[in-house]
């Protein structure tokens, strides 16, 4: 149901897989100039490949790294699989605000008010220069262009303030193009909706 | 060897002498030396550039400048860096002077296309001089010039974006330079597996110098065009699609990342050997990782715009195709290392930088593979992540590179030696301030800070003032290595022709070269990295090396 566990799985499966790497390449090297220093192996080996090695280097790195895809693309795919009954915010960027419209009319710039327990589905466009609606806490990005929309998604399963940013670069005040969104309790969220 | 008049010493015709012997030479040497004058100033201002954009993170909110200022300053940060620096840097340098000679060759194919280049390249840095002090100012887009903004903002694009434009036919005729050289010019016996590896990368850059880089001209004259004459193409108003110009930017500026990066790989191929007295490991491994890097990375351009709103089905094959290529990368590495098991290693500086090299490259190459993946890309995407993250491969990769090439080549281009352990603790300092600027960069990313901010809510504040000591430390690295490699035109502590016990065709002539390379027919091998004649050879004709 929830696509930030699945990113955050495939986050944790890559950057595992990483790690590894990194610490047994820069232990091998480090311990290689160290055991093979000149003063105490001053002849050379006159090595110069092992095809059975270079065949399972290749084959194996490639294995991992079709794995790493698989889970990233499974990951994604819950990024863009919006569940039935969603509640549909239209978001308007702008330099330099959000725009957040509600079905039954209501506008409001810079905070993006929504009911715990909902998944929320967000039509993004822009009406001057690209934008990008970053969502960090939910793992939400993606880009608002001008005459074109765009759609994101996250279910609304805590109450709380969260941070929404702009992350493409978009002109003078684009780090200062932020907005709120708060996840609130259903009548809360019903005044707050009733309010002019 | 008997001393030989080297290509300074040899008087130039009348009429081509002081200044003229240099700004109308078509010696592939002498323009490299011009090429490495004219890069160490750009890469020097640009540096100074991110270290006062680090200076203005400190803080939050104005310290030393204001927006406007911050924005024009990491667009050209990023155009100087990018076209200036870091495409031209490894190839029109240590290749227009090395690659004829490690081939046999007694220049280039074309010097007169050479000198062209040269001043393509010093007319694109005009242009670029001159977009800043004229009209509304420098540009505020990014080095990426995204549409529409690029064409609605009223700084000075269509400059910049010639500049641009310019530098790139010089890039591109460097590669068909080198490409013919390669082909037409290489010694009798030398065929192609017995050509050493800096030249090999050499080549495969220059197929995509050559490929790719149209694009990006005709890309470019698409935005001046529409800022000029406002044709449409970009403009959905018009029928014109933003997402077309991305595309079109990425087609080339993706596979740039390999002009970039391979002929760094090549450098660090040469060293790794040549100071573990050991043949490179998997020579025909590396040859066609290569060329499979080559081609390959011109085919992955959009996973760069995972998030920009094209389909579902183009993020699946765009991440698979980044995945894929990510292979031959990881060969490169193993490879090295495996050079390195049972050599007889000399710790140098140049050797030191190469293996900081392998490891920043690394860390570069490993993040990246949170960006090819769909999911976790949507996240970290035009984040401090991904800032961090080309840091690594552009600066930790082709930059150690270019470093370490310094190093290892100095003596060969200047016949003099420079003081080793100024050397080290420049090296040292780089890497440590490297890696205390770009890691709470890194973090900051993960944390969710987008790039190109001018300021930031208050849980980035932490991050941001950490990295600017790093910053610090890096340009006083910088500072030290340059201000080293500057004094040993005074100490002249003179460098024998073959300092550290070579293998390629560079050293077995003077230091500095003669004016035409080659005295006698160069003696190609069977194989460019037999070191087994090495030892002896090299002891013999240098018993003080060991010191």
């Amino acid at each position: 149901m929830n696509p930030v566990k699945g990113v955050d799985l495939a986050f944790w499966y890559i950057l595992g897989f990483s790690i590894v790497l990194l610490v047994g390449i820069t232990t091998v090297m480090i311990a290689f100039t160290i055991i093979y220093r000149r003063s105490r192996h001053p002849e050379a080996a006159d090595i110069r490949g092992n095809w059975k090695l270079e065949v399972i280097w290749t084959i194996i790195p490639t294995l991992i790294a079709l794995s790493m895809f698989a889970v990233g693309w499974s990951s994604y795919t819950g990024l863009r699989t919006v569940p039935a009954g969603a509640l549909e915010v239209e978001v308007t960027a702008q330099q330099f605000s959000w725009i957040f419209t509600y079905p039954e009319g209501k506008e409001s710039e810079g905070e993006l008010v929504v009911p715990l327990g909902k998944p929320v589905k967000l039509n993004i466009t822009s009406i001057d220069v690209l934008h990008g609606f970053y969502l960090p806490a939910f793992r939400v990005k993606i880009d608002a262009v001008p005459k074109m929309k765009t759609y994101g998604w996250f279910f609304a399963d805590k109450v709380g303030d969260y941070d929404i940013m702009c992350t493409v670069y978009c002109g003078t005040d684009h780090s200062q193009m932020t907005a709120k969104l708060r996840i609130v309790p259903t009548n809360e969220y019903l005044q707050w909706l009733q309010k002019k | 060897m008997t001393k030989q008049q080297s290509f300074y010493e040899t008087p130039s015709p009348p009429g081509l002498r002081g200044i003229w012997a240099w700004l109308l030479t078509r010696d592939h040497k002498r323009l490299a030396l011009m090429y490495l004058w004219a890069i160490l100033l750009w890469f020097s201002l640009a540096m100074v550039l991110g270290l006062l954009m680090r200076i203005e993170l400190m803080w939050p909110g104005r310290t030393i400048m204001g927006p406007e200022t911050y924005n024009a300053m990491f667009t050209l940060h990023g155009v100087i860096m990018i076209f200036l620096v870091v495409i031209p840097a490894i190839p029109a340098v240590f290749g227009n002077f090395f690659l004829p000679i490690q081939i046999g060759a007694d220049d280039v194919f074309f010097p007169r296309l050479n000198l062209l280049s040269w001043y393509l390249y010093m007319l694109g840095g005009v242009f670029a001089i001159i977009s800043l002090f004229s009209g509304k100012g420098f540009p505020d887009t990014g080095w990426t010039f995204y549409v529409p903004f690029s064409v609605s903002t009223n700084t000075n694009v269509s400059l910049t974006v010639s500049a641009a434009f310019i530098l790139g036919m010089s890039s591109m005729l460097t590669g068909l330079n080198f490409i013919t050289t390669v082909h037409r010019m290489r010694a009798k016996g030398m065929g192609w597996m017995q050509i050493p590896l800096f030249t090999w990368s050499l080549y495969a850059t220059a197929w995509v110098q050559l490929l790719a880089t149209p694009v990006i001209g005709i890309t470019l004259i698409l935005v001046i065009l529409e800022r000029l004459l406002s044709i449409g193409l970009f403009e959905p108003d018009k029928g014109g699609d933003p997402l077309l110009y991305q595309h079109l930017f990425w087609l080339y500026s993706h596979p740039a990342v390999y002009i970039m990066i391979l002929p760094g790989m090549g450098v660090v191929s040469e060293i790794i050997p040549i100071f573990s007295r050991k043949s490179i490991f998997g020579y025909k491994a590396i040859v066609y990782s290569s060329l499979a890097i080559a081609i390959a990375g011109s085919l992955v351009w959009a996973h760069h715009m995972f998030t920009s709103g094209i389909s579902d089905v183009s993020i699946f094959v765009f991440s698979l195709l980044t995945y894929l290529v990510a292979i031959p990368s990881a060969v490169k590495v193993f490879s090295w290392i495996s050079t390195m098991y049972k050599g007889s290693i000399q710790m140098t500086p140049p050797l030191f930088l190469a293996l900081a090299f392998i490891y920043l490259f690394s860390v570069g190459g490993l993040t990246g593979l949170l960006l090819g993946a769909a999911g976790t890309n949507v996240y970290v995407h035009d984040t401090q992540f991904v800032v961090s993250h080309f840091h690594f491969t552009m600066f930790g990769g082709t930059g150690f590179a270019f470093f370490a090439a310094l190093h290892f080549w100095w003596p060969k281009m200047f016949g003099v030696m420079y003081n080793m352990k100024r050397a080290y603790i420049a090296s040292i300092l780089i890497t440590i301030g490297f890696i205390f600027h770009f890691i709470p960069m890194m973090i900051l990313g993960l944390m969710g800070m987008p790039r190109r901010y001018f300021d930031y809510l208050p849980q980035y504040a932490t991050g941001n003032f950490l990295a600017g000591f790093g910053a610090f430390i890096i340009v006083a690295g910088v500072a030290l290595m340059f201000t080293n490699l500057l004094l040993s035109f005074r100490v002249r502590q003179e460098a024998p022709a073959d300092p550290w016990g070579g293998t390629t065709l560079e050293w077995t002539i003077p230091s500095p070269p003669p004016l035409h390379n080659f005295i006698a027919t160069p003696e190609v091998k069977d194989f460019p990295y037999d070191f087994r004649q090495v030892s002896d050879h090299y002891n013999t004709m240098n018993p003080k090396e060991q010191e």
